[in-house]
């Protein structure tokens, strides 16, 4: 008999639960990396301390710093645009909140299984543009529009090389649901070795590479935080928000790189799966979030210690970077994959 | 001269095709203010720029905000109390302002230092050089979006400041030198800390060298970015390692060492033949390695004996006018002092390094790209007091 750990729902139940856990998960993810990278590890890489009076070594500053957003005023520029300014930080939100929709953590537990979930979250990910377009528009300020005009010309640049870099991984488990990559990944065999599955980080390190620095330039960080870049346009798009829109954000900011490192766990390193057990088994239900988390926690580092360690590249060599190396590395490893599929 | 209706339109209507085309082409320039209150600027500069699109057509620093007279102020102190006021001028590299005053007005007294005073005055002028640029080398890593180099740099900062404070009693702002030497000796134990210092220096340097000078993002940001040639570096009076970073062989330490000992130590003026960002940021990183090995060549050979000369107890300076500069870590630093034999200056003309560097600006950022507006700042490494005074 095949134990599962399945319950019995109704419709109005699940779909509670469901927003209860999208509602809480960007808080979470944003308080979590907020405080393990971006407060600890980069003083650690810095040579300091980083917080430390508010809770125990520092762990409830983030609610602290949350709590001081909460009560400050929600100033608008005089020439602002009032309701393009005041709906910017929404939009740039609700993208990464559908992106926590498709992120599977265990063979049922997603939000929304779609068969195009991959299409689906690459295409919400590019939402976030339109909201960073209108907080520099809206503000009514140079620095904050050439933020934006920016992040608009560097997102959409990075937007390619994103997807292309993924196709690699559709090609080799021939499947758009996210669910179905991770059960290829998990059913997979290398060389007819099949102890821990297939990780396509084996297969597609070159996509995983790609992917990794599209992401990166897709959160804005270093090395591509050209549309924030505080030492020339103070900001960029976000110079004119205070208070709870400038926490809009910057939880959108950390929220979407958990997101993006849970997809890029998925794609590339067996997503909620764990060599030696079976994949049906519905017991991955239970354990698959923390399996994710601790897959999100490693990819994320990856992504932060870049953030930490590179100066800043300009516009036109991000766009050089973009057009004439990662896009043509993608286009080559979608070649040799497919031919390679064919063949093997 | 009657004109048709016929004519009329065919004008109108040319004159709609012509724009048509022109609108989609021609795109409106804008002004954009850098500063006074920007991060890159790190203090009051003000540069306003005038764009089309990210390019620089025109840029204009506008200096001022920061004036605070010293000139005028110096006008009404006595000789012993102008040394506070100009510590103030590089607060970075403080006591390095004190020597060419101090130098000047012991040329118009025709007093001399005795030698350890001198040897000891050139420690600590090339200590506030080691403080002074130090911050450069991390600094110019967060204008580049490097945020990391910046606390490494205070970190090994402090080490410096330490001594300097266990010399002198003050951080920032030693006030030590005296006309006719210095006010005290060399506490216990120093030299061989100074030592330690030293190397925690040349670690620090290295650290540099390989965290930041080898990325490869930092070249392409840095070089090739606001090429300055040697003509125009001295044609715009440049001076320093801006100057030497244009290949320009010019070192006052070594070219005019009026009351310092750097003519009787074995260095080497490091220059760079690019002129670019990185030029300017190699030659600084080489120099402070250099000032390292001078400070303990000092430390080897200092002289004993005592550390002022006799001067009386109330100084009145002769009436006279000399003029001394010194290689500050900036730049060339020189104070033109006039003397009508009173117990204060009767005029003090500060000639201080930034604010010639900051000058070359209107020509070098022409054409250039937002973000190596701020390389090009970074790199010429002014410090605000140091250009209004």
């Amino acid at each position: 008999m095949i134990w599962t750990l399945a319950l019995e729902l109704a419709y109005w139940q699940q779909t509670a639960i469901k927003l209860v856990v999208v509602a809480l998960v960007i808080p979470t993810a944003a308080l979590i990396l907020g405080y393990v990278f971006l407060m600890k590890m980069m003083s650690f890489m810095q040579s300091r301390l980083g917080p430390m009076e508010a809770g125990p070594y520092g762990t409830l500053q983030l609610l602290a710093d949350g709590v001081k957003f909460l009560q400050k005023e929600d100033v608008f520029p005089r020439r602002a645009d009032r309701y393009v300014f005041a709906l910017a930080p929404v939009v740039v939100l609700v993208s990464t909140f559908l992106l926590f929709v498709v992120l599977p953590v265990g063979p049922d537990a997603v939000v929304s299984s779609l068969d195009a979930g991959l299409f689906f979250a690459l295409a919400v990910a590019s939402l976030s543009v339109i909201g960073i377009l209108m907080a520099g528009w809206g503000s009514a300020n140079k620095y904050a529009l050439m933020g934006g005009m920016r992040a608009a010309g560097q997102l959409i640049a990075y937007e390619l090389p994103l997807v292309l870099a993924a196709i690699g991984v559709v090609i080799q488990a021939g499947t758009l649901d996210l669910n179905k990559i991770v059960l290829a990944q998990a059913t997979g065999e290398i060389f007819g070795w099949g102890a821990i599955g297939n990780p396509y980080i084996l297969t597609q390190f070159v996509g995983f590479a790609i992917f990794l620095v599209a992401v990166q330039a897709e959160l804005t960080q270093p090395p591509f935080d050209m549309p924030v870049a505080e030492s020339e346009i103070v900001g960029g798009y976000q110079v004119e928000y205070t208070g709870f829109r400038f926490l809009f954000f910057f939880m959108a900011e950390f929220g979407t790189a958990f997101a993006f490192a849970g997809i890029a766990s998925v794609l590339f390193l067996g997503g909620w799966y764990v060599p030696g057990l079976d994949p049906t088994s519905g017991w991955f239900n239970l354990i698959g979030p923390f399996v994710m988390f601790i897959k999100i926690m490693a990819v994320s580092a990856l992504i932060f210690w870049f953030r930490f360690t590179f100066p800043r590249l300009r516009e036109d060599q991000l766009q050089k970077l973009a057009w004439k190396v990662l896009i043509p590395l993608a286009l080559l490893n979608i070649v040799v994959t497919g031919v390679l599929k064919v063949l093997v | 001269m009657t004109v048709t209706e016929r004519e009329q339109r065919a004008f109108i209507a040319a004159a709609a095709a012509d724009a048509r085309v022109n609108v989609e082409i021609e795109t409106e320039g804008m002004t954009l203010n850098i500063g006074p209150q920007h991060p890159a600027t790190h203090g009051t500069l003000r540069i306003v720029a005038r764009l089309d699109g990210e390019q620089v057509v025109v840029a204009e620093p506008i200096m001022g905000y920061m004036h605070r007279g010293y000139e005028k102020l110096a006008e009404v102190r006595t000789y012993p109390q102008v040394t506070t006021l100009i510590n103030r001028i590089d607060w970075l590299g403080s006591f390095a302002n004190e020597v060419p005053f101090i130098l000047a007005a012991e040329q118009l007294m025709e007093v001399e230092a005795p030698p350890r005073a001198a040897w000891i005055r050139t420690i600590l002028f090339e200590l506030s050089r080691l403080a002074n640029i130090a911050l450069f080398l991390g600094d110019m890593g967060v204008q580049l979006g490097a945020i990391t180099p910046v606390f490494f740099a205070f970190r090994d900062r402090e080490f410096v400041l330490n001594q300097i404070e266990s010399v002198t009693g003050g951080r920032f702002h030693p006030n030590f030198d005296r006309i006719g030497g210095l006010k005290d000796d060399l506490p216990k134990g120093w030299i061989e800390e100074t030592r330690g210092v030293m190397v925690k220096m040349r670690n620090f340097c290295d650290e540099l060298e390989a965290l930041l000078m080898g990325n490869e993002i930092f070249e392409a940001r840095t070089r090739g970015v606001g090429v300055i040639p040697a003509d125009v570096a001295l044609s715009y009076g440049l001076s320093g390692a801006n100057l030497r970073a244009s290949g320009v062989d010019w070192d006052l330490r070594r070219d005019n060492p009026c009351g310092l000992v750097h003519d009787q130590l074995d260095w080497k003026v490091w220059t760079h033949p690019d002129g670019d960002s990185f030029a300017r940021y190699w030659v600084r990183l080489q120099e402070t390695r250099e000032a390292t090995y001078m400070v303990e060549q000092m430390l080897d050979g200092l002289p004993a004996g005592p550390v002022m000369a006799k001067v009386p107890v109330i100084i009145k300076v002769p009436a006279g006018e000399a003029y001394v500069a010194t290689e500050n870590p900036l730049g060339v630093m020189g104070y033109y002092v006039v003397s009508k034999g009173d117990l204060g200056p009767f005029r003090v003309k500060i000639r201080s390094a930034s604010f010639n560097n900051i000058s070359v600006t209107p020509w070098v950022l022409r054409g250039v790209y937002v973000p190596d507006v701020i390389t090009i700042l970074a790199s010429l490494y002014f410090i605000l007091g140091d250009i209004d005074r």
